[in-house]
């Protein structure tokens, strides 16, 4: 089923979350929803989900006007950030429970419930614990079960808030992984909250980026990465150098550093701000035509796929720097090094275009 | 994963540093009976000593007084009433005030307490004030032959008055603690108003409701103040226990006086032992937010108990 939010403004009194956004989640679709705290991403969550009322705008459910339709009535799945497990009943009841308030007229007999029930806690291979209560589980237990519990009603649209955010590293990956497989397997659509750009990045089919009540960028995660649309997305999703330089006809200066900018303002000089990620700036030893400036190596951390430094600029500045671990062997490099910084792609953003 | 380890050496510490000297414990474990043995203990056994002074056969003639068994009557009846009628009152507002964002909420908090702020005489003056002959409704309710004050609609009323923060005072707390976070996914879950009601708020409130209730329950039964004011004390007619123990002891019938409070007394001490029981229960049950909760109102219990005792 697809999933259409349209001119969706919401305020919280003097607050505003919400401002016109509008989104379509294609059927079958797993989206995630990226960005900090009050960007409004949970709201517009719950709004898709009836929990809250827009101001103004409307939500679609497959073509269908669905903002007048109470929560019970949007048959969808909601999986909380805390879980939110029924604390006085068992495993096996919390699953079941959205199944025993159905209207009789359409509720399963007691025998399909168990059927389904033990099904589903063998989806998130929780069926040994069917009879412990939600205080007796770690986290990622609860949160699994939460997740059979949202399926039981077999939701056309299943709903994440920020479902691994209070777990730790660990258990967040592996869940990941498996909320990817699942998804998958039961083929729903899916809109996950998330303010972990990794996690949107690895689970997602599409990225919503977004900030202070609108949507910065939407497309797919190699997109958003590597062609970001604003200056907020570029920093939002990893670590990023800033050099400030300017634009003038179709070339853009930093330093000494001349390159072609074939979209650049057509008269007079523009101060702009060029964005590099650590892993585009590669290392020399020697100066060479396209290297933009020269540091020494403050700090030097070879413990990771990547071997990441800081360098200290001659202006007193600090650059991060990400390089492979051959590259680093190669050049034989160590603290308080002498080195040169060439980098690979330098992005400018004027007004809201890339360049 | 790590917090096994962890969490050993924090436990010894805080135990370290929390321990005081045995001379110190004890010396404040000593003070604490003491106190009680003056102040619970010997005014208890004095009620039942003087209860028991003429002995068993007194004691219990005393109780089948046709008076003394109707103010026990209505005693339980007004406590029958009331009771159920703050338990409905108070989980609906406990609801309201933990569950909803309105305009006025904090006003309305501070009128949940105005029973607990004002003396109990005068919650029984302000009936007379409206139900009274002199009072606003008093003229109409005579020409309609409706009969409230020094009836036993007033009694409980006035009863239901004083007793009705009880109920709402233990949940609120509790429920805010809670979130609407379980309502919201039963909800999302197809419940529908009643069932959420009932199916998740309900089972999770009980053991503070429960609680709720029995402090209801003894202060409704040990009420003096409000129902004095409004009864009338009409012998065998609106006579409440606590009432009838005045009288008994205003015409020096000090067994018949005792036997009677002594019931009372021991009607409270029921009560607390069913307390006790409910606060021990969740206890066990790792359910924290309960115990939480009774620890917000920790003196009235025991008040209850006194003025039973002493009445």
């Amino acid at each position: 089923m697809s999933i259409e939010a349209r001119n969706i403004t919401k305020t919280f009194g003097a607050f505003t979350a919400l401002r016109d956004v509008t989104l379509e989640v294609r059927t079958g679709e797993l989206v995630a929803l990226l960005g900090p705290s009050g960007s409004g991403k949970t709201t517009l969550l719950r709004i898709i989900a009836g929990l809250e009322i827009p101001d103004c705008g409307s939500i679609l459910f497959h073509g269908e006007d669905a903002t007048d339709r109470r929560v019970q009535e949007r048959r969808v799945g909601f999986v909380f950030q805390h879980y939110a497990l029924f604390r006085h009943m068992t495993v096996f009841d919390n699953v079941a429970f959205g199944l025993r308030v159905m209207p009789r007229r359409i509720r399963p007999t007691r025998d399909e419930i168990r059927a389904r029930v033990q099904k589903l806690l063998a989806l998130v291979q929780l069926d040994f614990l069917a009879n412990r209560y939600p205080s007796q589980l770690s986290g990622g237990q609860r949160q699994r079960v939460a997740l059979a519990r949202a399926l039981a009603v077999e939701p056309k649209v299943l709903l994440l808030d920020e479902p691994f955010g209070a777990l730790d590293a660990k258990v967040r990956q592996e869940l990941r992984r498996w909320l990817r497989r699942l998804h998958e397997e039961i083929n729903v659509t899916g809109v996950l909250v998330t303010h972990d750009q990794e996690e949107a990045l690895e689970v997602a089919d599409r990225v919503v980026v977004m900030n202070a009540g609108r949507i910065e960028q939407v497309g797919t995660p190699e997109e958003v990465f590597h062609h970001p649309a604003t200056e907020f997305v570029m920093h939002f999703l990893g670590h990023v150098n800033v050099f400030h330089g300017r634009v003038e006809g179709d070339k853009a200066f930093f330093g000494a550093l001349e390159l072609e900018y074939p979209n650049g303002a057509s008269t007079g000089s523009l101060a702009v701000r060029g964005f590099v990620r650590p892993h585009d700036l590669e290392i020399d030893l020697q100066p060479g035509e396209t290297t933009l400036l020269e540091g020494t190596i403050a700090h030097l951390n070879a413990a990771g796929p990547q071997v990441k430094m800081e360098l200290l600029t001659v202006m007193g500045e600090i650059i991060h720097v990400e390089t492979t671990q051959e590259r680093y062997r190669a050049l034989n490099l160590a603290r308080g090094q002498r080195v040169f910084v060439r980098p690979r792609e330098i992005k400018v953003f004027l007004g809201n275009r890339s360049g | 994963m790590s917090t096994a380890s962890l969490n050993i050496p924090l436990r010894r510490s805080a135990q370290r540093s929390t321990a005081e000297p045995a001379l110190i414990r004890w010396t404040l474990v000593g003070v604490a009976v003491l106190f009680l043995a003056l102040f619970l203990f010997l005014p208890l056994a004095a009620v039942f000593g003087q209860a028991f002074e003429r002995g068993v056969g007194a004691y219990f003639a005393a109780l089948r007084d046709p008076d003394a068994w109707s103010a026990i009557r209505l005693t339980l009846l007004t406590a029958g009433i009331v009771v159920p009628l703050n338990m409905v009152f108070g989980v609906a507002m406990a609801w309201a005030v933990a569950k909803f964002e309105f305009r006025g909420k904090s006003v309305l908090i501070t009128l949940i307490d105005l029973p607990f702020a004002v003396s109990p005489v005068i919650s029984g003056l302000i009936y007379v004030l409206l139900f009274g002959l002199q009072g606003w409704f008093g003229p109409w309710l005579l020409e309609h032959n409706i009969r409230i004050m020094y009836a036993v609609p007033a009694i409980v009323l006035a009863t239901a008055f004083v007793t009705c923060p009880l109920v709402a005072r233990e949940l609120i707390p509790l429920m805010q603690a809670q979130g609407t976070e379980e309502e919201e996914a039963a909800v999302v879950l197809g419940a529908r108003g009643w069932q959420t009601f009932f199916r998740v708020t309900l089972p999770n409130i009980k053991w503070g409701l429960l609680y709720g209730v029995i402090l209801c329950n003894a202060r409704a039964m040990g009420e003096f103040g409000a129902v004095s004011v409004v009864s009338g004390h009409i012998r065998g007619l609106t006579n409440t226990m606590t009432l009838h123990v005045e009288i008994l002891y205003n015409e020096y019938n000090f067994v018949g006086a005792f036997a009677v409070a002594s019931l009372l007394t021991f009607l409270a001490l029921v009560t607390l032992g069913a307390k006790s029981l409910v606060g021990w229960k969740p206890g066990r049950r790792a359910d924290k937010s309960s115990a939480e909760a009774a620890q917000d109102n920790p003196p009235a219990p025991p008040e209850a108990g006194v003025r039973a005792g002493t009445a």
